[in-house]
C-alpha cells in the first residue's frame, strides 16, 4: 500500500457510495485487489515498454475529482455530426443534462437511475467480464466507480438508434480523476451500435481518465462498438474493454487513439461458448511526446471461433506506441481461425514502436496467421505520385494518410468516418474540404 | 519539343539503352515499336525520372531544358506525362485527392492558383465521362481494384486533366479489349494539338489504326534501328522484328 494507491482511492468517499449493493460490493473487492497490486514499472512484463513516470511522478497526484463541470462551449466537441444517436454526455465525470439527448431512452440508463429490472441486470453482469487481479486499472475502476452507464438490449431487439456515450474533460486547477464505466449487455439475438467517445477541450489537460467498458454479447447477438479517444496532449487515460462472447455472437469493433500524454488500453476478449466471431480494427497516431499502448488479449477457450485483428499506427516526432497482440488458443479450441496484423510507420527517427504479436496455440486443428511490421512507404506508389507532379514530401504524406484511411473505408457508420477523416486530414495536412467529397 | 541525344541507360548494371536518338517536333506523334526487352519501357521510365534507372550518357531536352537532372515531379510540372504500363494501386488514397494534388502541383508550377474543390470536382467528373469511367471511380482508392482497362482509362483521364506538352504512352494498349482501346485512342486524339506531342510505345500495330502516327521507329537492342512513316507499322506486323534485330546486331559489331 502506497501513497500512490491511497491517493487514487481517495476520490471515492463514503458519502459517494452508490445505493446499489452490487456497486458497493464491487468497490470493496476492487479496492482490495487494487491495493494488492504493485504500481507497474518497466520490470512488470505487461508494462515493459510503457513508462508510467509522467503519471506517478506528478507531485500533486491525481487523487481528486474535478471541481467544475460546466457544459459551456462544449457542444462542438461533443457532437458527432450526422450521427443519429441517443447521447449521454459527461463533463469531467459528471452527467450533463444540457449536452445529453433530452429524452430518456429505454435501452440506456445511468446506474443511479436504473429501475428494478435494470438494477438486476447490473447486479448480474457488472464486473463479470473482468479479471481485475490482472489489470490494475480495472481494479481501480472497480474500486472507485460510483455511477456508470448501462446499455441493455433485450432479446431479439434490433436497435436502430445508435448510442453515443461521450466523456469530455476540461481544464481544472489541479490534476483530477474521472472514473468512467460502461456496461453493455446484449441479450440473445440482439443487435446494437455503441459509440464511446472521449474528448477534451484544451491543450493543457491534467486529467486522468480511468475508463472501463464491459461488454456481454449474448448468443447470436451482434455489437458494433466504436471507441474513439480524441483527447488532447496532456490527458492520461488508462483502461480498456473487457468482452465476453456467447454462442455465435459477433463483436465488431473500431478503436482510435489519436494521442495523449499516456494512453493505455487493454482489450480482453473471451470466446466462451463457440461459433463466435470478433473483428477488431485499431488505429493509433501519436505525435510530439505522446505515448499510446494497446494491449490486446484474445482467449479462444472453445472450438469454432474466429478472430480478425488489424491494428495500424503512425508515430510522428518523439512519440511512442506499444502494441501487444496476444491470441491464446486453448486445447479445446479446435477449428479456430485467427488472424492478427499490425503495421507501423515511423515518421521520424525519434519515434518508437514496440510491437509484439503473441500466438499461444495449444490446439492442433487451427489456422492462425500473424504479422507485425514496421513498414516503409511503397517506392512504386511514391514514384507514381511524383510522376504526376506531386513532390516526394507530399507523396509521403498522402501515402501515410492512405495507410490509415484504408482502414476507415470499411467502417459501417459513415458519420464516424466523416468525423475521423478530417482529423486525419488535419494531422497530415490534407485538404479537409476535399475529404468531404470522398466519403 | 523533345530532343533525345545519344541516350544510354542501365538497370542494375545492365545496359538497356545504348545510344538512342530521337527528335520530336510540336504536334507530332511518334510510335516506338519493338520486340520485348528492346528497351521500350526503359525509355519511358528514364524520361519520367524513375530512380531505378541510371543514365550513363546523353541528354533529353524538353523545349531546351535538360530533363535528366530533374526530379520526377519537376519533369511532370514542366509538361512531361508518362501513362504507365502498369499503373500502381494505392489503397486509402482516393483517386480524387490524388488527381487534385497532381493538378494543383502542375498549376502551381505554371503560376496558376489551385482550383477550389467544387470546381475541380466538376472538371474531374467531366473527364471521367470522356473516358467512360463511372464517377464512383473518383472516390475509390487510386487504381484500387480497377480492371486493366479501367486503369488505362484512368491514366488517360489524368493526361486530360494535366494537359501535358509531351505524352508518353507506355504500352497503354497491352491487354485491352477493342472497346477500351477505342476509348484510349479517342482520348489521345482529342488531345492532339499543334503544341502537344506524343510518344506511343507499343508492341502491337493495332493501336496505330486508331492513333495514326507521323513517324514509326523500331527500337531493338537499345537503339532505334529503323524509322519510317505509318506504313512501317504494317510492315512490322507482317514481317515481325527478327530481320531488324539481326540487322541491328550486325550493324553494331
Amino acid at each position: 500500500m502506497t501513497d500512490f494507491h491511497n491517493g487514487l482511492l481517495a476520490v471515492k468517499s463514503d458519502e459517494s457510495n452508490s445505493s446499489l449493493s452490487a456497486i458497493t460490493a464491487l468497490n470493496k473487492s476492487g479496492a482490495e485487489s487494487f491495493l494488492q497490486q504493485e504500481i507497474p514499472t518497466r520490470k512488470t512484463e505487461a508494462w515493459k515498454f510503457t513508462s508510467l513516470f509522467n503519471f506517478t511522478s506528478n507531485e500533486e497526484g491525481y487523487g481528486r475529482l474535478a471541481e467544475t463541470h460546466s457544459a459551456a462551449g462544449l457542444d462542438g466537441i461533443t457532437t458527432i455530426p450526422a450521427l443519429d444517436a441517443q447521447r449521454l454526455v459527461f463533463v469531467n465525470g459528471q452527467y450533463s443534462e444540457e449536452l445529453s439527448s433530452n429524452t430518456a431512452h429505454k435501452n440506456v440508463v445511468r446506474f443511479s437511475q436504473a429501475n428494478e429490472a435494470q438494477q438486476a441486470i447490473i447486479a448480474d453482469n457488472l464486473g463479470t467480464a473482468i479479471e481485475q487481479e490482472k489489470h490494475i486499472f480495472a481494479a481501480l475502476n472497480n474500486a472507485i466507480t460510483t455511477d456508470g452507464v448501462l446499455v441493455h438490449i433485450e432479446k431479439n431487439e434490433q436497435l436502430k438508434t445508435n448510442i453515443q456515450i461521450t466523456h469530455i474533460t476540461t481544464p481544472q486547477a489541479k490534476p483530477f480523476t474521472v472514473a468512467a464505466r460502461l456496461l453493455i449487455v446484449l441479450e440473445t439475438g440482439a443487435t446494437a451500435t455503441v459509440v464511446e467517445h472521449f474528448a477534451s477541450n484544451d491543450d493543457e489537460q491534467n486529467c486522468f481518465v480511468n475508463a472501463i467498458t464491459e461488454v456481454k454479447v449474448g448468443d447470436n447477438a451482434r455489437l458494433n462498438h466504436y471507441r474513439l479517444q480524441l483527447m488532447q496532449e496532456g490527458s492520461i487515460q488508462m483502461g480498456g474493454v473487457h468482452i465476453d462472447l456467447g454462442r455465435d455472437a459477433n463483436y465488431d469493433s473500431f478503436q482510435l487513439g489519436l494521442g495523449a500524454k499516456i494512453v493505455r488500453n487493454d482489450i480482453n476478449l473471451n470466446h466462451n461458448v463457440g461459433g463466435s466471431h470478433c473483428e477488431i480494427v485499431g488505429v493509433y497516431l501519436p505525435q510530439n511526446k505522446q505515448l499510446i499502448d494497446f494491449h490486446s488479449n484474445i482467449e479462444h477457450k472453445v472450438a469454432n471461433c474466429t478472430t480478425n485483428e488489424v491494428f495500424r499506427g503512425i508515430m510522428a516526432d518523439k512519440s511512442k506506441a506499444v502494441f501487444n497482440g496476444r491470441i491464446h488458443i486453448h486445447p479445446d479450441a479446435q477449428k479456430t481461425l485467427a488472424g492478427l496484423s499490425n503495421k507501423n510507420l515511423l515518421l521520424s527517427n525519434d519515434a518508437t514502436i514496440n510491437t509484439k504479436p503473441e500466438l499461444e496455440i495449444y490446439a492442433d486443428d487451427v489456422r492462425c496467421a500473424h504479422g507485425a511490421t514496421i513498414a516503409q512507404l511503397d517506392e512504386q506508389a511514391r514514384f507514381y505520385l511524383q510522376s504526376r507532379g506531386i513532390s516526394a514530401a507530399e507523396a509521403d504524406v498522402m501515402l501515410s494518410f492512405g495507410f490509415i484511411n484504408e482502414l476507415l473505408e470499411n467502417l459501417e457508420l459513415d458519420a464516424i468516418r466523416n468525423l475521423i477523416r478530417p482529423l486525419l486530414a488535419q494531422r497530415f495536412g490534407r485538404d479537409e474540404e476535399l475529404m468531404k467529397h470522398i466519403g | 519539343m523533345l530532343t533525345i541525344k545519344d541516350l544510354k541507360a542501365s538497370v542494375e548494371g545492365k545496359d538497356i539503352l545504348k545510344g538512342l536518338n530521337l527528335d520530336i517536333k510540336p504536334g507530332e506523334i511518334h510510335a516506338i515499336m519493338g520486340p520485348n526487352g528492346a528497351g521500350k519501357s526503359t525509355l519511358g521510365n528514364v524520361l519520367a525520372g524513375r530512380d531505378d534507372y541510371e543514365v550513363t550518357n546523353g541528354s533529353a531536352e524538353l523545349e531546351g531544358t535538360n530533363l535528366l537532372d530533374m526530379e520526377a515531379e519537376e519533369r511532370a510540372r514542366l509538361g512531361l506525362f508518362l501513362a504507365f504500363q502498369y499503373p500502381v494501386e494505392i489503397p486509402g488514397v482516393s483517386n480524387l485527392e490524388f488527381l487534385k494534388a497532381s493538378v494543383d502541383s502542375v498549376r502551381a508550377a505554371q503560376g496558376k492558383d489551385a482550383l477550389d474543390s467544387v470546381t475541380f470536382l466538376k472538371l474531374a467528373r467531366a473527364k471521367c465521362k470522356l473516358v467512360n469511367l463511372d464517377q464512383s471511380f473518383l472516390k475509390r482508392g487510386v487504381n484500387e481494384g480497377f480492371s486493366g482497362g479501367e486503369k488505362k482509362r484512368n491514366e488517360i483521364m489524368q493526361m486530360m486533366l494535366l494537359e501535358p506538352k509531351i505524352c508518353i504512352l507506355d504500352e497503354t494498349d497491352s491487354g485491352l479489349d477493342i472497346d477500351a482501346l477505342q476509348v484510349v485512342a479517342e482520348g489521345v486524339n482529342s488531345l492532339r494539338d499543334p503544341n502537344r506531342s506524343f510518344i506511343i510505345v507499343t508492341h502491337y500495330q493495332r493501336l496505330l489504326d486508331y492513333i495514326v502516327p507521323d513517324f514509326v521507329h523500331v527500337l531493338a537492342n537499345g537503339k532505334i534501328v529503323k524509322s519510317g512513316g505509318k506504313e512501317l507499322a504494317l510492315e512490322l506486323e507482317e514481317k515481325g522484328y527478327a530481320w531488324l534485330e539481326d540487322a541491328a546486331e550486325n550493324g553494331a559489331d
